[in-house]
């Protein structure tokens, strides 16, 4: 199985994303934000980082990115895409999930080992989790906080669309503790924390954050 | 020459941090009239000639696509002479 990684001007976290991906046991691929080719992929994983560096606003730029085009394309069509951090920013700005993320309510940029529950184990990306499971992960952003309309909200709620949630202090000021969410459909997931950065002990605080990446395994050998 | 001014703001439901820190700072400074900050972007394009009614309306268009994230933002379009 394929898993297409894609590199934008400004991104970070592309090699590590590529990483847990082939820990998981499938193959990454990597991607360019010029590309007008998928290479193949069956799945999709937008990284983290700062994307032409974050100008107009995060991720509305990379929005835009010939790749994007095809990604929003297969998407719809149902291809499981996962954002993580700016790659959640990047599908909130193209449309493919609801709302947006806004700074930080504190304004401090945020560095630390975040405990989440994961309240959605349907999707693409997080079947491998129990609902209700608590991990740790890493949580590194200066504009996390989830923001959108009441309607939204709700729709979110009733739907069963909140894939992971803070645990304890709100730490940006996301709207009922969201620090994940995805589609109608369950294909395309965003998260604002870091699983690709949790997936060994030995350069993560847990190994707990491979689960998305073995999800995603899963699902396609289904 | 036209000046074509596109000003966008947060939603006032949506809170603004940065413009909250603006308010906190001013009283610092011995500044003590305002009883809240929004902060917003304003962008200035330059065109060549008075801007048509469609040219107008590609602007709206581009402001409500790329200048601005109507999800948390509104934005005005005006002709600076």
């Amino acid at each position: 199985m394929r898993v297409g990684v894609i590199t934008f001007p400004g991104t970070l976290d592309d090699r590590d994303a590529a990483r847990a991906v082939n820990v998981a046991g499938a193959q990454s691929v990597a991607l360019w934000h010029n590309d007008a080719d998928l290479k193949n992929v069956d799945a999709v994983i937008l990284p983290g980082g700062f994307s032409y560096g974050d100008y107009l606003r995060c991720g509305a730029i990379s929005r835009f990115a010939p790749v994007m085009n095809l990604v929003i394309d297969a998407a719809n069509k149902g291809m499981p895409v996962l954002g993580i951090c700016n790659g959640f920013q990047v599908l909130c700005e193209s449309h493919l999930l609801p709302g947006a993320l806004t700074r930080n309510s504190d304004l401090h940029f945020l560095c630390r080992d975040q405990e989440i529950e994961i309240i959605n184990n349907e999707t693409a990306w997080t079947s491998a989790y129990k609902s209700g499971e608590k991990i740790v992960i890493p949580l590194k952003n200066g504009e996390g906080s989830f923001q959108c309309d009441d309607e939204t909200l709700a729709q979110l709620e009733g739907e069963g669309r909140v894939v992971a949630r803070y645990v304890g202090q709100n730490p940006n000021g996301s709207r009922n503790l969201i620090a994940g969410i995805t589609n109608e459909r369950g294909n395309v997931v965003g998260l604002m924390p870091h699983p690709e950065h949790a997936i060994d002990e030995l350069t993560g605080p847990t190994a707990q954050g491979l689960g998305f990446f073995t999800s995603i395994l899963n699902a396609m050998v289904k | 020459m036209a000046k074509i001014v596109v000003d966008v703001m947060l939603k006032p439901e949506i809170l603004d941090p940065q413009g909250n820190a603006v308010a906190n700072a001013l009283p610092r400074l011995g500044f003590n009239f305002a009883k809240s900050v929004r902060q917003g972007k304003r962008f200035e394009i330059e065109m060549d000639g008075e801007p048509t009614t469609a040219q107008l309306e590609e602007v709206e268009k581009a402001a409500e696509t790329l200048l601005s994230n109507p999800v948390i933002e509104n934005f005005v379009v005006r002709v600076e002479k």
